[in-house]
């Protein structure tokens, strides 16, 4: 327990310059994920959550967005403090990111070959033939059938799921100490997707590589994640242990995220929960709590006054001002 | 709510619950869609490949009936041809073979003038809203073209129902004079939702239509889906690859593997009982939000991808993949057979009309408990 986390990320703002107006996409978040952990964020689109991961990569685009507060601090330094150099060398080889669409990560005009022993020749200094040698491994770690063969094949030549293990591996080849997954499954079908989070989940217990695994889908992460972070309008909302959450969630954003998923193991009939309403235009800065004009519990304090962020438990957080209301009730 | 709008005899109130009771509405017979692959590659040119195996038999021999009133789900991984089975039930895209009767009219025999006036009892919904809706159009002019193709009302009373379509699909009819890219994609699917009722239709295909959507407004596109069916007796094919949803929105479930329908059921038979291997894996395969049912589970991983459309494999389809697979599967083609009341499957291990063949255990699918 009293092992420092591998990541703490300090009252992270990021926002984006659009036109006339500030988008504030991440608004003071702060959250630590320790070795060896998966934590899990989910968000809807604009929630941010891609963002801080960005932010945590040194990868937001600048202009037009900017970071204009906070510490993304990675095993005792202040990533964005770093130059650009030093930034690098942290960068795909203790840090990896795996994207949701893998052509964002893969270079179509360069062999597979060519992009996987760039990495390790860099970062870990091996010698071509090493490199080519190491390349292979991985491919074949992550279930590339013939890896020898395919190696030199170009990303086009892979189907889907086959390119999303390629990027895995690429992203693994340097054994990182974090991997950051930004929705890896989403495009991919269910019996790939199967396919991939066992992959995951196996080359973490290999590894003890720490996961930061963002995705909107509430079954991925019921079943990889240690504890998850709800993100709503750049901001944190509840942060629990994975089985406390779904158990008994204290955040009125969550409850509804929750009821809202169709369970498989329930038959036609009821109504589904809806979340009235449509999430926040982030360039326009509310008073109160960013959720209050889709929320059932919401009061008039919720219009006037931003809710803090609750510290239920040592592993519990919820930004409402009902919380401790909402975490007592059965 | 949609007080004004002419509803239709059929179903007479009730939903089609007791559907084996109920008429049937859509009828596929051995629907084939395939596409020719033109030109063929440079291997093909190389090696003097016959041009006649290059076809992609994206639908190929799918015997289905819709009853009226109920919604039977469509499920399938990318490329298993399920889109295309929808748009050829109206025919959006041209059947190579078999015929499709809707309410006792052949559909692939109508000449184009009479197709169009059958196509507004069936529209469809779409998986993009915004690519479905003409950018250049507003809300009330993409709203009014269906009334206006086919005649359902002039002028004022145009007007008048449009505004109204709007209120059913929940939009504000303030916004009747604004162009499609000044929604959010939850309203712009209430746009595309608004426009396949306006014709007034009996049959609406939904193509993927949650796909693009957040989760918070996926929940308000099903209720509103769920509330028209009921509010208007309305038919639907929703054809989605997201389980969770189907399972939620279906009265029977239909399971599509390379062009061929290899399950058919009862929603509660097919999720709790599935019998085809490839449903089973299918299932299993879901991500359940609850982690004390995920922490235990066991998950049937299926090795491999699905092959391609242009050469699929002799006999059953899915054998490259299933862990059931014996010898014969690669000579027979197993077809849909009736297994138990209702249960339709596709493979020669579970149907009876292969009798010399080993049975595959039946049984609850793994992880799911009955």
């Amino acid at each position: 327990m009293a092992e420092a986390p591998l990541l703490s990320v300090e009252d992270l703002a990021t926002w984006f310059d659009e036109d006339e107006r500030v988008v504030r996409a991440v608004d003071g978040l702060s959250f630590e994920v320790r070795r060896g952990e998966t934590v899990g964020i989910v968000g809807e689109s604009g929630s941010g959550k891609s963002v801080t991961s960005l932010s945590v990569m040194g990868l937001v685009p600048r202009p037009p967005g900017r970071i204009v507060a906070g510490r993304v601090v990675f095993d005792g330094q202040d990533l964005l403090q770093l130059g650009d150099d030093a930034m690098r060398r942290i960068r795909g080889r203790r840090i990896a990111m795996v994207f949701q669409d893998p052509m964002t990560a893969l270079n179509p005009f360069l062999r597979i070959s060519t992009q996987m022993t760039e990495v390790t020749r860099l970062h870990l200094g091996h010698s071509r033939a090493d490199a080519r040698a190491h390349a292979i491994r991985m491919l074949e770690t992550v279930g590339i059938p013939d890896a020898e063969g395919r190696i030199d094949d170009y990303p086009h030549q892979f189907s889907g799921g086959m390119r999303q293990r390629v990027m895995i591996s690429m992203a693994l080849s340097c054994r990182p100490e974090l991997l950051i997954a930004d929705e890896p499954t989403t495009a991919l079908d269910v019996t790939i997707q199967a396919q991939i989070l066992e992959l995951v989940s196996q080359l973490k217990a290999d590894t003890g590589t720490s996961v930061v695994l963002i995705t909107h889908d509430l079954g991925v992460v019921a079943g990889m994640a240690d504890r998850i972070l709800v993100m709503y309008a750049g901001r944190l909302f509840e942060s629990a242990p994975t089985r406390e959450l779904f158990a008994r969630p204290a955040n009125p954003y969550t409850r509804g995220l929750l009821l809202s998923v169709p369970n498989p193991l329930q038959a036609k009939g009821a109504e589904l929960y809806q979340i009235p309403g449509l999430p926040p235009d982030l360039a326009e800065t509310t008073a109160g709590c960013a959720f209050a004009p889709r929320c059932e519990r919401a009061e008039a304090v919720c219009r006037s006054t931003p809710p803090p962020l609750v510290r239920l438990t040592a592993e519990r957080e919820s930004r409402c001002h009902f919380a401790s209301e909402l975490f007592q009730a059965p | 709510m949609s007080q004004g709008l002419p509803t239709h005899p059929a179903g007479g109130g009730a939903r089609a619950r007791d559907a084996a009771q109920a008429g049937v509405l859509v009828s596929a017979r051995g629907l084939e869609v395939h596409f020719p692959l033109g030109g063929g590659t440079i291997w093909d040119r190389l090696t003097g490949g016959s041009p006649v195996a290059r076809v992609v038999k994206s639908v190929d021999g799918v015997s289905l009936d819709i009853r009226a009133g109920e919604t039977l789900g469509l499920v399938g991984e990318s490329g298993c041809g399920k889109t295309t089975l929808g748009r050829a039930l109206l025919r959006l895209v041209e059947p190579t073979g078999g015929t499709v009767h809707f309410d006792g009219i052949d559909v692939t025999a109508l000449s184009s003038a009479d197709l169009r006036r059958a196509r507004r009892r069936m529209q469809m919904i779409f998986q993009d809203p915004y690519a479905s809706l003409d950018p250049r159009m507003s809300v009330g002019q993409i709203i009014a073209e269906p009334i206006e193709t086919f005649h359902l009302a002039t002028g004022a009373a145009t007007r008048e129902r449009i505004r109204e379509l709007m209120s059913v699909v929940g939009l504000s009819e303030r916004f009747i004079n604004r162009y499609p890219h000044e929604f959010s994609g939850g309203q712009q699917q209430r746009i595309g939702i608004a426009r396949a009722l306006a014709a007034n239709p009996e049959f609406i295909v939904a193509d993927e239509p949650i796909s693009a959507l957040d989760v918070s407004i996926q929940a308000q596109i099903i209720n509103l889906l769920e509330r028209l069916q009921r509010e208007r007796q309305l038919t639907y094919l929703f054809i989605s690859h997201d389980l969770r949803a189907v399972r939620h929105t279906s009265d029977r479930v239909a399971v599509m593997y390379l062009g061929r329908i290899v399950e058919l059921a009862e929603a509660t038979a097919l999720y709790d009982q599935p019998l085809m291997p490839y449903t089973q894996a299918l299932i299993s395969a879901v991500p359940v939000p609850d982690p004390v049912v995920e922490g235990t589970r066991r998950r049937i991983v299926l090795e491999g991808e699905v092959p391609s459309p242009v050469n699929p494999p002799s006999g059953c389809r899915f054998r490259t993949r299933c862990r059931y697979a014996v010898g014969a599967c690669a000579e027979v083609q197993p077809a849909l057979a009736e297994v138990r009341p209702g249960h339709f499957v596709a493979c020669i291990r579970v149907s009876p009309e292969y009798p010399d063949i080993e049975r595959v255990p039946a049984g609850a699918t793994p992880g799911l408990p009955a």
